[in-house]
Parts: structure tokens; sequence; C-alpha cells
């Protein structure tokens, strides 16, 4: 007899868990840290018209591959060169570039160029401890050549470092740029 | 307990009152749990001393009593002695029904009976509490790899999942007091939530066959039992505690029962355990603490013909993932995978940071039984659950602290079973679940849900039907039934959902375009039909052949259905598929088994052909900002797996034992024609023990394992550009590491402490020669070597 009591007490209460009421439709996420484009703007020093680098992938991690702008230097011309990151899944589109800044003793940008292509690149911005950024650099185009142009952000890399070869750390981003020298 | 009937029966003498005094009293004795003919019961009327026993048949007969009320006493050897009173009037006829089996009816608490016929046509493997207690400090997961046919897919040393011949996740259902483990078993780098210290008994079924659980446990079934409580006054309780040098922590573990006659009962047990960084051969693996508090509380009432009990169970962890496997992209891939060490090596910390998991799991259940006479057996559960998963991840600006992953999984289930003997050979179990889920994505993360909001109702009917055909034969056939239904709020990203024509096929489940994401509705459902067919045949003294062929379907997971987008912690980009049906197992499984005292032994060769197998391979490389992703998508594939274990032990010479086992499986996609991937590599392990039970039963033990190579994996390495050297370079992340060898030794010496406690020290060192490995089913095996040598000191007190 007891049990069966608690037997029915038992299928009560579990009812009574069971009934609850449905939620509304879920909220979509807005993702906060993603980083959909990445421009590199290089500025004649001695003033001129300003060479675009840009690489947009809207879609993040999702099917569509990033788009790329590209443009061509002109030899012997030193450029300044600034680095701004946005996340334009948000509207208006955030500026991720100054998150970056305010950690900058754990974030880094490598500028690699390759395949010939010749340019130097010095004068990187520095961070808190004094050491390099890179999200601000001078970038001097030599003689006419041709090749690629890499932009690396490594967060929480080994600083301070003599590369991307034992800067450690993880890939924030990277994207490589097919540049002229003309 | 049978003074005190002798005390009641002395006490209750009364005078009688001489009347007529001719009169017989006569009957049967019978098992009230079987109704068989007892033979050989002792009857005692209390106020004439007159004793008779019952006769072959199961009768007895009193003669020359009066017209009176007696109170007479029945015993029996092998049951509970009881007394009963008897109003005799005339030549009175009356019956007595005793508890057989006395010893077995103290293992009766609900859930042992509940688990004594998992199945009858698959061989259970079984590790008991002493083996268990060894594992105090680790988890279940490497109990569970001691088996033969059981191996252990790792994140590291701290996350540990079983598979059973091969298959894990979703495909090994876990029974934890009864109760299924739903604790988002789907995930690769998700284990089992239970405290390895709450449970006494563990055993795996390697097959789909014990449908009372689950229809689609396509590898097999782990069942965790907690401790047996004897019907007696009692109070008794251990403590455990075990220090380690790798990982520099500790486990605390301790238990109490207290137990009465009247039949109620509670025990409270709880853990504590705290490691910081492990440590491989020559350095720290940073980032791979870990933290464990776990609780639970069981109070019931047992009673031969009913019961109940109620058992509440916390589980809270919390798991540092090594840091030098958090990558950007493929290029940091090549990087990892190129460098023999890990790229991260801190000093020694006991601190926990992102990447991390934290998990906690509630679990509560009521539960039931009552006993009818000519019926059977009524079960009654109902059980809660609460599952909490946080992900952290290495995250920017104000989302330090954040979790990436924010899931909630609540499940409520509903089981109703009937067991009932329907003649002396044939037993039928049958019964009843019901399930309702839900899973809630905290959308504050920030981060695109990994696994969407959904409610799940699931109902499935079963019966298993044994037949004991003569002393030899046993006969099993059993059907399950199992309908699923879910209801799902999906955001899509407009990319992915264009570009799997989802907008062409599925454009009716869509309910709100929000331009880059898409918010839909999916609804599955899935009819599921599972069986099982069996046989055991007993001969000459020792000797079993078991074979087992079961059919077993399984409805793809949230994971394989909905992934899509990075998963973090895998470094790669999941995708699944909204079309995916069941998958279909068919599993042949024969054993051989003898089982003596001085040598035992048993062969499980196994053949399991899977249609619309579900797997999970890496498909393309997408580049994105981040870099370069490997696609891992979810296809069905037919699949075929094959193998066999083998099991031994030899007592040759007194005290001295060897145990021997082999484990082989062959996995094949046979579809493709390809080797599947993550199959574990045949192992070989060989132990010698020493146990003296004379001498404060002093233990000592030898173990070698040899871990082969595995030959068998499909090549999915890919080529990726590096900028710095101006070259494709291939990601080798297929290979698999060469063969190890691993030395484990331990050791136990029991120390009466007085009359009701005892004490027992052990040690155990694992990886006595510090030997450098890679274990192919680690997942972290590209970033670093596993644990090196670990002494475990290990303390025990019962009282």
């Amino acid at each position: 007899m007891k049990n069966i009591k608690f037997l029915t007490l038992a299928l009560v209460v579990s009812t009574l868990f069971i009934g609850c009421t449905k939620d509304d439709d879920p909220q979509p996420v807005n993702e906060e840290e993603v980083i959909t484009t990445l421009t590199v703007t290089l500025k004649p020093a001695g003033g001129g018209a300003e060479v675009i680098l840009q690489s947009r992938d809207l879609d993040g991690d999702g099917p569509d591959e990033p788009v790329i702008t590209t443009g061509n230097l002109a030899a012997g011309i030193t450029y300044n060169g600034k680095i701004v990151l946005l996340n334009e899944t948000e509207n208006p589109a955030e500026d991720i570039t100054e998150e970056v800044e305010e950690e900058s003793d754990e974030h880094q940008f490598f500028h690699t160029s390759a395949g010939g292509l010749d340019v130097t690149i010095t004068n990187e911005n520095l961070d808190s401890n004094g050491n390099k950024l890179g999200t601000e650099f001078t970038l001097d185009a030599g003689a006419v050549s041709s090749g690629t142009l890499t932009f690396t952000l490594r967060h929480e890399p080994t600083k301070p470092n003599t590369g991307l070869e034992d800067a450690g750390g993880e890939t924030d981003i990277t994207a490589t740029f097919n540049v002229a020298v003309q | 307990m049978r003074n005190f009937a002798f005390l009641t029966l002395l006490f209750s003498s009364i005078t009688l009152l001489s009347q007529n005094c001719n009169n017989s009293l006569s009957g049967l004795v019978t098992d009230i749990h079987d109704g068989q003919l007892l033979t050989g019961v002792t009857l005692i009327v209390a106020e004439t001393g007159q004793a008779v026993q019952t006769n072959l048949d199961g009768t007895y007969s009193f003669t020359n009593l009066c017209n009176a009320t007696y109170y007479i006493q029945v015993s029996h050897p092998y049951c509970l002695t009881k007394g009963f009173t008897v109003k005799v009037s005339g030549d009175t006829k009356k019956s007595f029904k005793l508890e057989h089996h006395l010893e077995e009816l103290n293992q009766i608490t609900i859930e042992g009976k509940a688990y004594a016929d998992k199945s009858k046509t698959l061989l259970e493997h079984t590790i008991n509490k002493d083996e268990l207690e060894r594992f105090s400090s680790g988890s279940v997961g490497d109990a569970l790899k001691s088996l033969s046919g059981v191996s252990a897919l790792n994140s590291g040393s701290t996350v540990v999942k079983p598979l059973i011949h091969g298959l894990h996740s979703s495909r090994v259902a876990i029974i934890n007091n009864g109760v299924r483990m739903e604790d988002q078993e789907w995930g690769a780098e998700h284990a089992p939530n239970i405290d390895i210290n709450s449970v006494s008994n563990l055993s795996v079924i390697k097959g789909a066959g014990a449908l009372q659980y689950s229809g689609d446990a396509v590898g097999g079934v782990i069942i965790a039992e907690t401790s047996k409580v004897p019907v007696k006054d009692s109070l008794y309780g251990k403590s455990l505690m075990t220090t380690t040098t790798n990982g520099r922590g500790f486990s605390l573990s301790s238990k109490l029962t207290k137990s009465y006659k009247n039949g109620w009962y509670t025990t409270l047990q709880g853990t504590l355990k705290r490691f910081g960084d492990f440590e491989a051969p020559g350095y720290v693996l940073s980032n791979t603490g870990m933290d464990e508090r776990n609780g639970s509380i069981k109070v019931g009432f047992n009673r031969f013909d009913y019961g109940f009990e109620g058992y509440y169970s916390h589980f809270k962890n919390e798991i540092g993932i090594l840091s030098a496997s958090h990558l950007g992209g493929a290029k940091d891939q090549v990087r990892a995978i190129s460098s023999d060490k890990p790229l991260i090596i801190k000093d020694f910390t006991y601190a926990i940071k992102a990447p991390s998991q934290d998990v906690t799991h509630h679990l509560a259940t009521v539960k039931g039984f009552k006993r009818f006479e000519n019926f059977g057996k009524l079960n009654f559960q109902y059980d809660f659950q609460r599952n909490n998963r946080l992900e952290f991840d290495i995250r920017r600006g104000d989302d330090k602290d954040k979790p990436a992953s924010d899931l909630e999984l609540v499940t409520h289930t509903i089981l109703v079973d009937i067991e009932s003997r329907l003649s002396d050979q044939i037993l039928l179990k049958s019964g009843l679940m019901t399930k309702y889920q839900h899973n809630f994505a905290n959308p504050s993360t920030g981060v695109r849900r990994l696994i969407p909001d959904y409610e799940m109702y699931d109902s499935g009917l079963y019966f298993i039907i044994d037949y004991q055909l003569n002393d030899h034969l046993l006969l099993e056939a059993g059907g399950r039934y199992d309908y699923s239904h879910m209801d799902v709020f999906k955001f899509y990203k407009t990319s992915f959902w264009d570009s799997r024509n989802y907008n062409q096929r599925f454009s009716e489940i869509v309910v709100e375009d929000l331009g880059t994401q898409i918010l839909t509705n999916p609804q599955p459902k899935f009819n599921n039909g599972s069986g099982t067919l069996g046989a055991t045949y007993t001969f000459g003294e020792d000797y079993k052949v078991f074979f087992n062929y079961s059919v077993a379907s399984r409805a793809p997971n949230p994971s394989e259905l909905f992934s899509e987008g990075l998963h973090h912690s895998a470094s790669r980009i999941e995708q699944g598929d909204l079309s995916f049906k069941s998958e279909i197992a068919h599993k042949v499984a024969l054993t051989l088994q003898s089982d003596s005292d001085q040598f035992s032994f048993n062969i499980n060769p196994y053949i399991n052909t899977i249609s619309d197998f579900i797997v999970n391979e890496p498909t393309e490389i997408r580049q994105t900002l981040r870099g370069n992703f490997q696609v891992w998508e979810y296809r069905q594939t037919n699949a075929q797996l094959l193998g066999v274990d083998v099991d031994a032990s030899y007592t040759f010479a007194e005290n001295y034992r060897i145990n021997s086992q082999f484990s082989l499986v062959k996995g094949y996609d046979r579809t493709l024609n390809t080797p599947l991937i993550g199959m574990p590599p045949v192992n070989i392990s060989n132990e010698i023990v020493y146990q003296n039970s004379s001498f404060n039963s002093i233990r000592l033990a030898l173990q070698s394992s040899y871990n082969f190579k595995q030959n068998n994996y499909p090549n999915t390495n890919f080529e990726v550009y590096i900028p710095e050297t101006e070259t494709l370079q291939e990601v080798d992340v297929s290979s698999t590491p060469e063969a190890y060898h691993l030395l484990d030794f331990s050791s136990s010496i029991d120390i009466n402490l007085n009359q009701a406690s005892k004490l027992t020290v052990g040690l155990r060192i694992t990886n006595v020669l510090d030997t450098s490995y890679r274990n192919y089913l680690n997942r972290l095996r590209y970033y670093a070597d596993d644990l090196g040598r670990n002494f475990l000191l290990n303390l025990k007190i019962n009282y």
C-alpha cells in the first residue's frame, strides 16, 4: 500500500516536471570577437594615392572564401602602413584594432614578404612593454619586383622574438596578398 | 537473527486453555520468490514445543492441537526464520511462504535485482570494487580501459571516454545507478560524468543485446552500480585517499552507510580531487590540471516483495586542456606537429586557465518495485538529469572570462518494467520508457551555438524473453521499438545554407531570414526498431558458449545533424547534415568461456556490420581570415568492424597468477574501401600477480602492456602554404604513433586496526620506465607525449 502511494506521488511529481512551458524562439548570436575584415592602408610618405590591401570574409568560418583586394607599390617610395581590423557582422562595424591595441602586450602583427618581392618593413609601433606590436609600420618599396606580402596576427606570442619562427602563440589572422613593385 | 526469533518465541509462550485438543494443522511451505516447494523446513509450535520438518513434497503436519491461536516458528537453513500466528479451529490447513536464498536476498536491493540479468547471451565483463578502488584517483574511463575490447579515447589524461569494440560516444550507452546518462555524450572530448568512487560494480556488455536499457547501443552498454546495502542493522563506511607525484595532487573519497533490519538504508558519499599540471617524461604538460567535487546521497527501503529508493548525485569537474593544443589554423598545426615538444611549456601550476571545460551534472532518481505473487515484479523509475557544460577558449577583450560554449541539457525519463516468470523455464521482461529532453544553448557566450536549442520526445517499449530449454541450453529473444521526435531551433549561416542547397531542399523549415543568418525549425522524427536473438550452451564442467545476434538502430545525434562551424577545441570546422537517417548495426558475437579455478579464459570474436554509419572525416581545407582550417564533415557510409578479444587467467603456483589479454579490432568503410579513422590498435597485456590471503592479504602485481602501431588508417593529410618559407607543406594529421610498451606496478597490504576497522596501504607506479610515448587514441597526441612515471600512494580505511 505504502509503495503504491509512493509510486502515485512519484508519477504526479514527474508529470509536474514534464509539464514545463516552451521557451520563445531563441535569439541569434552576434559574434563579438569575429574579425571579418583586415585592411592595410599604405600611405606614401611624400603624399599621393594610398594603396589599399584588403581581405574580407563576411561569413567567417562559413564556406565563402575571403575576398581579396590588392594593389601595387611604386619603386623607391616609402609608405606609412596602418592595419585596421573590423567586425562587419555588427552594424555599425566594430573596430577590433582598438581591442588589439588595448591588449598590445598579448598581440603582435608580423609582416612577411616573399617570392622575390623587394620591400623592407621597419619602424613597427610598440606595445605597452616596449616590444613590437606592428599595427603601424614603415614600408620601403625597393626595386621593381613581385611576390607576396603576408600579415599575421598572433595572440599571446613570446615577446620579444625574432620573427614568426620563434614567436609561438596562436594565429588569430593571416592574410596573403599578391603585390608588385612597379 | 535466529536467537532473536527464539527469544520472541519464548516470550510469546502463553498458557493454553485445554479444550478439544485433537486438531491437526497441516499445509505446504513454499518459496515466496518462485513458489518452489521447500523441503527440510523446521516448524516449531512455540506453545507446545512440538517440532516437525517438511518432507520431500514440502508438506508438514502437526497433530494434537487445541482450538486456539498458536505462534509457529518456521525456519530453514537458507531462509530467514519467520514467525506466524495461526488460529487453529478444527483440522486446519495453513501454508507458509519463506524467503528462500537468504544470501541472495541480501544482495537484492532495488538496482541489484534490476541488473541481475543484463543479457544472458552476451558475456558481461565486470570490474569489481577492489579493482575500482585502485583507480580511485582516475576516472571511469581509466578503469574500463583495463578490460579487453574496451579502449579509451583521450583528450589529454583527464578526459577519458570509453570505446567498446572501436565505437564510442552516442554508440555506447552508459547506465549509472539505473539511469541512462544524458550528459552531452556526443562529443569525443566529453567524458562520462560519473564519479568512479560512487561506483561499486562496473560492467560492460559488448553489444546491443541489453535491450532493457536502449536499442541504440551500437557499441555496447556500460553499467555502473552503486553498492548493495544488506538488510540488517549496521553502520559502516570507508575512506580512500590517494596522492600522486605526477600532477602533484590528491583524491579523497568517503562513503558511509547506515542500514536497518527493517529494510531502511541510507548511504552518503563524497569525493574531492585536485591535480595540477601533469608531466610527460621531460616536460610539464601545461594547463592539464583538474578539480573535481562530487557527492551523492541514497535513501531507500528494501523488503523482499517491495522497496523504493531515492538517489541524488552531484558531479562537478573543471579540467584544463593542454595549452599547446589550442591552435589558430593549419599553419599553427604544422608548427605544432613538426615540433617534438609542445609549443607551450610553462612551470608547474595548479591553476586552470583557458582552454578548459567546466561540467556540472545533477542526477536525481526515485524508483520502486513491487513483487506480485504468481505475476512477477513491477519496477518503476523516474529520473531527472541536468547537465551544464561550459567550454572556455582563449578569447580577447571583454569576452576573456566568458565561456565560448554554455550548454544546458535537461532530461526527464520515466521507466516502467515488468519481470514475470511465465513458467519454470520462461522469463519475460518487458517495459516502457518515455523521455523528454531540452537543450538550451546560452546565446550570451557571443559565439554561435555549436549545438542548437531543441526539445526531444522519446518513447520506447521492449520485451526480452528467456527460455531455459534444458540444463545446457538457454535461448533469449528480444525486441524494442523507439520513436523520437525533435523540435529544433537552429540558426544557419546563409552562406552554408545556400552552399548545401538547403534553400531548395528544406525551404519549408525557414522561420526567419536575418540576412547573414537564417533561423530554421527542423523537426526530425525517427522510428527505430532493434532486436536480439541469442543462445547460451553450457557443457563439460566449466564451459559455456554464448552466441548473440543483435540489431541496433541509432538516430543521429544533435551534433551529427546540426554541427556547422569552427569547433575551436579541435581546431577544425565541423559540418553535420540535416538529412541523416538512423544508422543500423547488425552484430554477431560468439564467446567461448571456460571458468575453472586454475585456468579460465574467454575468446570473443565478433563482426559488426553497420549501414548508414555516421563518420566524421576531413574533406577539404577552408580559407578564412583566421587561417586555413580542415573541414570535418559527417557523412553516412556502410561500415564493418571485426575483431576478437581474448582473456586468460592461469594460477601456475599457489598464490601466483598470470592474467593475459588481447584485443584486436579492424574497421572498414565498405563504400570507399578504406580503413575507418580512429580504430584502436592491437593491444596485448600480461600481468603477474602474487596474492597471499594468509599474510595480510598482500598483493603484488606487475603489468606489461604492449600497444601496436595502428597501420590501418585513412590518409587525411593536406597541404598548406607557408609564407615564411614560400613552400607548400604537408600537414600530417593521419600518421599514427609508434608502438609502445608500458610497465605498471601495484601493491597493497591490509592492516587490521581493530575488530571493525581495516587499513589498506597501496603503492602503485604507472609507466615505471618513464617511457615517452604517444597514443593514437589521444586527441592531443599531435602536440605532446603522454604521461610519464607516476607514483600513487593509496590509503584506505574500512570501518
